[in-house]
């Protein structure tokens, strides 16, 4: 409860193994996290991170393995044992109520709840217990209106204020600013400094890691494959573990961009409702030379998605104009082909797929109902189909078990290969992309920025839109900040600092 | 005095008069279908609940002579039609809306089966209370005749609109309609919520049912429900899903509803049947105004099959 403050207990695991089925998830992996530690995870998406602390916090029965709670050993069956040991998660995705404000978020998530809720009462015992936290939060908002890093402050307050005081952090700062990042890794941080919590945060952030934590474990595959202090690793012992000896594709080097080069996509004072309908996003002047990368940095929300709708034809504009080499764009199929404009949206499975068609259907979106001269037909070749997306699938390594499996069996990865090899095949003037490597793994990652650096530099003008400034910091020649709406930064690449990119993100300009 | 002497007059009388009257189901199946929505599901099954509840009601008070006690069993076989949908719902891959209608067809086929000995004989009607005393234009005093469902119900749109903010109970529902995910989370289990949020709905159904045949039109009939029960699912999202909403949103379409009645009632002999459609118009154009293609609703519940 509220009114206890219990000191910080210390988790260890010894043997965990998780079988599903004949897949083995998780192989005999012993993690230990003292009490008052701030213990990092590391590991590529599907190297078993969110299986071990699934079954850490109950969700999860182990096939085998044994937990230890402040050194004695605890049957978790369900997260209510877990919750009531002291044990709490923060998700990646948020788990709070959007539509419910702060205050009635936190009295609502507790255990015993009265039948009628004195506001009074709890408004009163919740200004006194944000008195001992460290973050300043407005609890009488709707949470849907918080911005990300006040959202993730919640989440921690809440396990707090449940009286937790052993917390999973899930990615914690995949939403945030790096500015705001660093805040609430830094209090978190203190808190633990100060024996009051211990921390296991689960990230692939190597500068985080370093930054933050004492020490680290590191998964790959379901098995543990080194842990330690983190002042004793370095960067690339880390990455050792976590991706072994597979090999990278590395970046071909940047051509030498031609400042006179075409502009080839060109948006003016374009304007258009967002999905609330209570703002709209504005765009003064975009323009993205033939042979570069312009990147749109902003924290999801700020209207990147509705100006992709609008690029991609799916959102109506209010007013402005978008020009393709010259010709007004209007994103139909006759325009997209004619001007080989290609797109690949966030998600690309939900997006940009028919999930259920099969990988060669889907692969042939943009040509199935052409002949090899660009001429339409009538009568639909599959024996075509399945030639054309059988070499796509051979040049882009796709891996999937057929052509005929339906596309939503293959993994993330692969489904963003198929997507990749249907966009850039045949002549690309413009590519249009958004968040590309969401969710990927090191080698897809790496080969699908390849890929985007090589269109490049072939001549392609490549509007990248992302969350992970990384990402648009090693990709893009000019970055465009996007705030509330409105692009309000731009910085060539030579020139950019994270630090002021941060800022125009999180909008203190 | 007698009805020429107030002419125009009572056109916005006979609307009042018939806002009130008219409304009182719409209040009850719309309120019943907001505490639903608000969990997360959709029922539209509420027009057969509300006919069965009609015949229900009307039969038990036929067979009893207590009007009260016809207004518990069609209360009660309301909650049986509401837990019956609630709990084909909670299996994976069911569509509620599927159900919903599925279950309209029956709820109206099995009152119609069971009703048929009902068609003839009287029951005793449920009280009013005259609030028009004061008058003596007989307009007045028929206006103000209000049944005491009605009061319940606005009293009910009242304790709902508090207690969906201060109430344990009311914090669980608005947290599973928001996002499943959450409610897990906190160790709620939404099935078992919304079984019994549909069941509450069901049985408010079941109640504005009661009103049908024991006050307005007060006779059990097979036409007695011309669509409330559909249009009070339209009316939930026009209110936003906000209790208060629902009670206005239901006066609305009452006065609209006894815009026709009114006409002729002061001798336009022409075109009232065209009136007699007005709540109907009127459902379709507030669907029309208060939906875009380009924004979600403001206050959609999550986890609504229709807002996802």
């Amino acid at each position: 409860m509220s009114d206890s403050v219990r000191k910080a207990v210390g988790v260890e695991t010894i043997g965990m193994t998780m079988r599903f089925g004949a897949f083995t998830a998780l192989d005999a992996v012993s993690v230990k996290v003292p009490a008052g530690s701030f213990h990092a995870l590391l590991g590529e998406n599907g190297a078993g991170k969110s299986t071990l602390v699934k079954c850490m916090m109950g969700f999860y029965h182990p096939t085998s393995g044994d937990m230890l709670v402040d050194g004695r050993e605890v049957k978790i069956t369900s997260p209510r044992d877990a919750s009531a040991l002291g044990l709490g998660m923060v998700y990646q995705h948020f788990t709070l109520v959007p539509s419910l404000t702060g205050a009635e978020n936190l009295v609502i998530s507790r255990e015993k709840v009265p039948g009628i809720i004195d506001w009074r009462k709890e408004r009163g015992d919740l200004a006194v217990f944000m008195e001992r936290m460290p973050f300043k939060l407005p609890l009488d908002v709707k949470v849907a209106e918080l911005a990300a890093g006040e959202k993730q402050k919640l989440e921690i307050i809440k396990q707090l204020y449940l009286g937790r005081s052993f917390l999973v952090l899930d990615e914690p700062t995949s939403v945030l600013t790096p500015g705001e990042a660093q805040e609430v890794l830094g209090l978190v941080r203190d808190m633990t400094k100060a024996g009051d919590l211990t921390v296991l945060m689960i990230s692939h952030k190597f500068h985080e890691v370093m930054a933050f934590a004492d020490d680290v474990s590191v998964l790959r595959k379901g098995k543990l494959t080194g842990t330690g202090r983190v002042a004793d690793l370095d960067h690339k012992a880390m990455a050792a573990m976590m991706i072994g000896d597979q090999p990278i594709v590395t970046l071909d080097s940047r051509a030498t961009p031609k400042p006179d080069a075409e502009i080839v996509l060109k948006v003016k004072s374009l304007k258009a409702p967002d999905r609330t309908g209570m703002k709209s996003i504005s765009i003064e002047d975009l323009g993205v030379r033939s042979g570069e990368i312009v990147g749109i940095a902003g924290i999801s929300g700020n209207g990147q998605k509705e100006f992709l709708e609008v690029l991609a034809g799916q959102r109506p504009r209010d007013a402005g104009e978008v020009l393709v080499r010259g010709a007004a764009y209007a994103a139909t199929r006759a325009e997209a082909r004619a001007l080989n404009v290609r797109l690949i949206p966030e998600e690309p499975l939900k997006n940009a797929c028919a999930p259920k068609m099969t990988v060669a259907e889907n692969i042939s979106f943009r040509t199935f109902d052409m002949d090899g001269n660009g001429r339409r037909v009538n009568w639909i070749s599959t024996g075509a189909i399945r030639a054309f997306s059988a070499r796509l699938v051979e040049q882009f390594k796709v891996k999937t078990a057929s052509l005929s499996s339906p596309i939503a069996s293959l993994s993330g990865g692969n489904v963003q290969r198929a997507v990749l090899a249907r966009e850039l095949t045949g002549e690309v003037d413009l590519l249009i992309v958004s968040n590309p490597c969401f969710g990927l793994d090191f080698s897809a990652v790496a080969e699908i920025r390849a890929r985007i650096m090589k269109a490049r530099n072939a001549g392609t003008a490549v509007l990248l839109m992302s969350e992970d400034l990384d990402e648009l910091l090693e990709l893009s020649d000019r970055i465009f900040v996007m705030s509330d709406g409105a692009l309000v930064y731009e910085t060539p690449i030579g020139r950019a600092s994270v630090q002021t990119i941060g800022e125009h993100m999180a909008g203190h300009h | 005095m007698d009805a020429t002497e107030i002419g125009l007059w009572g056109v916005p009388l006979a609307i009042l008069g018939g806002a009130i009257r008219v409304s009182t189901p719409f209040i009850f199946v719309s309120l019943g279908e907001a505490i639903t929505e608000r969990s997360g599901r959709i029922n539209l099954g509420l027009e057969g609940t509300l006919v069965f509840g009609a015949m229900t009601a009307y039969a038990i008070a036929v067979m009893t002579g207590s009007p009260w006690l016809g207004l518990v069993a069609a209360a009660g076989a309301g909650l049986c039609f509401g837990l019956f949908h609630g709990w084909i719902c909670k299996f994976p891959k069911v569509n509620d809306i599927a159900i919903g209608i599925a279950l309209m067809l029956f709820g109206s086929g099995l009152a119609f089966f069971f009703g048929k000995p009902f068609i003839k004989p009287k029951a005793p009607n449920l009280p009013a209370i005259p609030f028009g005393g004061w008058s003596d234009v007989p307009q007045v005093q028929a206006a103000l005749d209000v049944n005491v469902l009605f009061l319940i119900g606005a009293v009910l749109s009242v304790v709902l609109w508090w207690a969906f903010r201060n109430t344990r109970a009311g914090l669980i529902v608005r947290v599973v309609g928001d996002s499943s995910d959450a409610a897990r989370a906190m160790g709620l289990n939404p099935n078992t919520v919304r079984l019994l949020a549909t069941g509450v709905g069901g049985a408010l159904a079941g109640i504005g049912g009661a009103y049908l045949s024991l006050y307005y039109p007060g006779s059990w009939t097979e036409r007695i429900s011309s669509g409330q029960g559909l249009m009070a699912v339209a009316l939930v999202i026009f209110a936003r899903w906000n209790p208060l909403g629902c009670f206005a949103a239901a006066l609305l379409f009452g006065g609209a509803g006894a815009l026709g009645p009114a006409l002729q009632s002061v001798g336009v002999t022409q075109g009232y049947y065209l009136f007699y459609a007005a709540p109907y118009i009127l459902t379709l154009i507030i669907m029309i105004a208060t939906s875009s293609p380009t924004r979600s609703l403001a206050g959609a519940p999550g986890e609504l099959s229709i807002t996802k």
